[in-house]
């Protein structure tokens, strides 16, 4: 920990499309500055967005099969909650998750600065 | 960023334990390069004395597979040693030549059996019981000589002596103490252990010191102290062993019994780690693997980074793993002064049981003949439990029948691996475990010694009760508790058309299925309405959603269709053209006769196949893959009918089929068989006017000789009755089942009687004509339809 010291967050606010051109129940691959996100449309109708990069072996996330909340990676199965990015049991590790927002119709994703 | 450099010197069980708890905290962070002295993947060493003993091959006991440190991409080099470390400038060297430098490094060169200085310790026929080289010796002298004699009766020289006795050998046991495994028993037990052992066959000559082993060049037999002597033509030393610390002596590692280590396994040198029996924490040096395991995790957490207290000392306990004896220690196993025991010894079941209380805590416990109780005492004495706690549990014990059900959820199954009662519950429950196996592969427990093997299975059926019984039926996945069949039969019954719908109505317990029920529900419904059925391609795993093979760095590879391995200039030239402008990673030829463009940038696909303008050759999918073919009667000196354009024709055919597993064929001229239609899905054969059908081979991972199906004259009952064998196994099989395993299961005979019925052959081939009908080559329909260009090959980028 440092010291207890609250570090500011600075957040931007990156535009990544449209609502209705996000594919349902499949992810989508974005690439954000040097960073590559996965976005999803449930079919719940929420969008979630994670780090494009299986913590296992670099597997596209995008690409995987999603079942509610959850992304399963295409490389080797791996099953990964959209909402805190947690790898789940068996295996261990996370990856990175990213808020959302959607305002007409557009979809937001905000990527903290360092 | 830079990643470490990260050595690890000994490719043995403590190091690469420490390599895997690694890997599962920061999969990514690390080079990593192995040197391992012996020219095998990381084994088992426990369960040396099972290769001994002649039950067990080498491959069994391997823990890692060479394919596991290339997934992981660790470089190993096996059988070669570390020679020299340079602790200044950080680099290792080896006896090959090889220099590595290193950011971290870890020492983990295991022991070095401890050898008598004995005159005649160098001859022919001495060995000792360490590595898999020494059981071959071992192996190879039982088939040319007849008498053994094992120095050392303690836990390695009996299970040596047992696997010397497994191998046809008479064993005499050479002891220095009074009673057998004086370290790990006490004296009831020992004797108890012998008088077993005796009955087993073995020869025992205690309080025997040996002072020469005789012979000229092969050893002929030992002589004691006393001025007896007995013949012996191998001679095993069984007396101990030593940590192997030369090598970080010579590097000013500070030594003392063992490498001497911190909490974190820190030695005195920065950035040199020791792990396993070569390190020595706290003044002990520990020569079994569960302390070592527990070594690894808190290496690997601190090599990691993660906050963590370090390793603080384990409590040892014993178990002997010779068959027909059942022997426990763990913590005190002698009464001093300050202890009082409870002994129970039940002569007529032969039988004995000690506790060790001290401070009215259990301090120690032996048993003998009965171990069931081992597992569950060796927790209770690391906790430091109770003589109460401990009576009451054994109240409850006596109400149950197995240990596990008193066992609290924090205490220890797996020994080696520290796994505990409630984690193995935790992952039956939550992953659906059923067998061993699947609790072996989720929690590791079980995967070293084995000697938990019985409380897992108790604790299997303990957690799922009637289940773990009825568990034969075969459900689709844990999403549900349907079988193939069942729900096949409601989709037809109640008329479902969508995964959703099977999932809703068929009340399925996640909320959208997972990657085992998703593509075998959607295949099913293609399979019952293949007019209806709308292909849901989220259900479809990126293979088949992509219509391309991915590969492990997120490129695909494109196999273009070429019907019976047969192509022409023109189309080679195009293919070239392609592979040149789209920089492709590799040109292949596959082992289905065809051409693989591997390397392709997920955006580049539908030009890809544009600019090729041929079919997919679907590569990918659970669907026909390939008809190869051999020349045939067109060119070949033997060829007896035209198997190239009968390949053909079957490939156009039967092209783009959804099958449940993927489908291969192979089509040769003659008996010779080049296009081995022998390991084939469907194999044709071509005789002097006749073609021999096979089905149910396989050439993969389970090798399977095809059976032959029917002799016919003709192309077209070729075709027929191909197509009656397939759509048979489409609506019978289960997904995911190839041919060979399905033909296995229903048998030969059974689907010749349906094939060789008329009428039932015409209406299968009609259901085959249905399901042939809707189908639309693949590439082409992305490249017409503008959304699923976009939807899924369309590269994004945002600001
Ligand atoms: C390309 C090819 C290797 C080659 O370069 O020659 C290949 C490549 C793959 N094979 Fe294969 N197999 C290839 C011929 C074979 C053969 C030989 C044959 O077809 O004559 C076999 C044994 C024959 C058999 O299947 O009976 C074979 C048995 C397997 C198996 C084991 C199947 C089994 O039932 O045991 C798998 C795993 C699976 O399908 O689940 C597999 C799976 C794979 C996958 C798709 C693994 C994967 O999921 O990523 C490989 C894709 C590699 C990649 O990165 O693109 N591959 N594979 C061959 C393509 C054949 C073709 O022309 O279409
Ligand atoms: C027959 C037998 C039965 C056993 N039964 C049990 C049991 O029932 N329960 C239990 O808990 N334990 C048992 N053990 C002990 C257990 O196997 C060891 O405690 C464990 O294997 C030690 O692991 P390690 O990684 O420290 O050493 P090892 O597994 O010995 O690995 C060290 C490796 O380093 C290599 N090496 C050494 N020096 C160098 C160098 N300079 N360069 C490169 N490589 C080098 C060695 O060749 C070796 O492969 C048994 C051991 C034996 C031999
Ligand atoms: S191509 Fe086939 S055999 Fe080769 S590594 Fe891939 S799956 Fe294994
Ligand atoms: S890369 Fe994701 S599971 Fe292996």
């Amino acid at each position: 920990m440092d010291g207890g010291i609250e570090m500011e967050q600075t957040v931007r606010k990156v535009l990544i499309g449209n609502y209705q051109d996000l594919p349902e129940s499949l992810g989508k691959a974005v690439e954000v500055d040097d960073k590559e996100l996965a976005v999803f449309r449930l079919s719940n109708g929420n969008v979630k967005v994670i780090e494009n990069k299986c913590p296992h072996r670099g597997g596209k996330l995008s690409e995987g099969m999603v079942s509610g909340e959850h992304v399963f990676c295409p490389l080797h199965d791996w099953k990964i909650n959209l909402t805190d990015g947690l790898v789940q049991a068996p295996d261990e590790g996370c990856v990175k998750t990213y808020k959302t927002s959607i305002e007409d119709n557009q979809v937001y994703v905000e990527i903290p600065e360092r | 960023m830079q990643k470490k450099k990260l050595v690890l010197i000994g490719n043995g069980m403590a190091g690469i334990r420490a390599i895997e708890e690694i890997l599962k905290l920061l999969p990514d962070q690390f080079d990593i390069t192995v040197f391992g002295k012996e020219p095998y993947p990381n084994y088992n060493r426990i369960q040396l004395s099972k290769v001994l003993q002649g039950d067990t091959e080498i491959k069994d006991i391997t823990l890692n597979e060479w394919q596991w440190y290339e997934d992981n991409d660790i470089l190993l080099y096996p059988g070669e040693t570390v020679t020299k470390i340079d602790k200044e400038n950080q680099v290792v060297y080896t006896d090959k030549g090889k220099e590595t430098p290193y950011d971290h490094l870890i020492i983990a060169t295991g022991s070095n059996p401890f050898m008598l200085p004995l005159p005649g310790a160098d001859k022919e026929g001495v060995t000792a019981f360490r590595d898999i080289e020494d059981c071959e010796k071992m192996i190879d002298a039982s088939k040319n000589y007849k008498r053994a004699a094992v120095i050392g009766g303690g836990l390695l020289g009996l299970e040596a002596a047992r696997g010397l006795l497994n191998l046809g050998m008479e064993v005499d046991v050479i002891h220095i103490s009074d009673y057998l495994m004086e370290r790990q028993l006490d004296r009831p037990a020992g004797e108890l252990l012998q008088k077993e052992l005796e009955a087993q066959g073995m020869n025992f000559y205690l309080e025997r010191h040996t002072t020469e082993i005789t012979g000229e060049k092969r050893v002929t037999g030992l002589k004691f102290k006393d001025g007896g002597s007995i013949p012996a033509d191998l001679v095993v030393m069984a007396v101990g062993i030593r940590p192997n610390v030369a090598l970080a002596q010579a590097t000013g590692v500070e030594v003392n019994r063992g490498i001497v280590v911190n909490d974190h396994m820190e030695t005195n040198i920065p950035n040199i780690y020791a792990v396993g029996e070569c390190a020595e924490h706290n003044g002990m040096v520990y020569g079994l693997v569960a302390p070592l395991y527990e070594q690894a995790q808190a290496l690997a957490k601190h090599i990691c980074g993660m906050n963590h207290q370090g390793y603080k000392g384990s409590v040892l306990s014993t178990q002997l793993k010779v068959s027909g004896v059942d022997v426990f220690s763990s913590g005190l196993i002698n009464e001093t002064a300050e202890t009082k025991a409870i002994k129970l010894f039940d002569e007529w079941q032969n039988t004995y049981k000690k506790i060790i209380v001290q401070d009215d805590k259990l301090a120690g416990a032996v048993l003998f003949g009965n171990t069931k109780e081992g597992t569950k005492l060796k927790s209770l004495i690391t906790k430091g439990a109770s003589v109460e706690d401990y009576l009451e549990s054994q109240q409850a014990a006596l109400d149950d029948e197995s240990i596990v059900a008193s066992m609290t959820d924090d205490e220890i199954i797996c020994g080696c691996n520290g796994i505990s009662k409630g984690e193995i519950v935790h992952a039956i429950k939550t992953d659906g475990l059923s067998t061993l196996e699947e609790v072996k592969g989720a929690t590791n427990a079980s995967r070293s010694c084995g000697t938990c093997r019985n409380l897992v299975t108790d604790l299997l059926s303990e957690t799922l009760g009637d289940e773990y019984e009825v568990n034969t039926k075969e459900t689709i996945c844990n999403c549900t508790d349907f079988s193939r069949d069942e729900v096949v039969a409601e989709m037809k019954e109640k008329g479902l058309t969508t995964s959703k719908e099977v999932m809703n109505v068929l009340e399925w317990k996640t909320e959208e299925g997972c990657p085992k029920c998703r593509p075998a529900i959607n295949y099913y419904l293609g399979m019952v309405n293949p007019q209806e059925h709308e292909d849901e391609r989220e259900s479809r795993l990126v293979n088949e959603r992509l219509h391309a093979n991915v590969q492990k760095d997120g490129t695909y590879s494109v196999v273009p269709r070429m019907y019976g391995g047969v192509t022409n200039a023109e189309d080679l030239r195009t293919i070239a053209d392609v592979a040149d402008k789209y920089e492709v990673g590799m040109i292949k030829l596959t082992g289905g006769q065809r051409i693989d463009l591997l390397g392709v940038k997920k955006e580049d696909l539908p030009n890809v196949w544009k600019e090729l303008g041929m079919p997919s050759g679907y590569a990918y999918g659970k669907s026909v893959r390939t008809v190869k073919t051999c020349v045939g009667a067109e060119f070949c000196r033997f060829g007896t009918q035209d198997s190239t354009g009968m390949g053909i024709q079957l490939e156009k055919k039967f092209e783009g089929l959804n099958t449940p597993h993927k489908v291969k064929m192979g089509v040769s001229a003659c008996p010779r068989n080049c296009a081995e239609g022998g390991i084939k899905d469907v194999g044709v054969v071509g005789l002097d006017g006749i073609w021999e059908v096979y089905v149910g081979g396989n050439g993969g991972t389970e090798l399977r000789k095809a059976d032959l199906l029917v002799k016919v004259k003709t192309k077209e009952e070729v075709l027929e009755y191909t197509a009656a064998f397939l759509q048979y196994y489409r609506e019978n099989a289960a997904y995911l089942e190839r041919t060979s395993h399905y033909v296995e299961r229903v048998g030969i005979e059974h689907i010749k009687e349906v094939v060789n019925d008329e009428q039932l052959r015409k209406e299968l081939n009609e259901r085959m004509d249905e399901a042939l009908g809707v189908y639309k080559e693949p590439w082409n329909e992305v490249l017409e339809s503008g959304t699923t260009l976009k939807d899924l090959y369309e590269k994004v980028t945002a600001k």
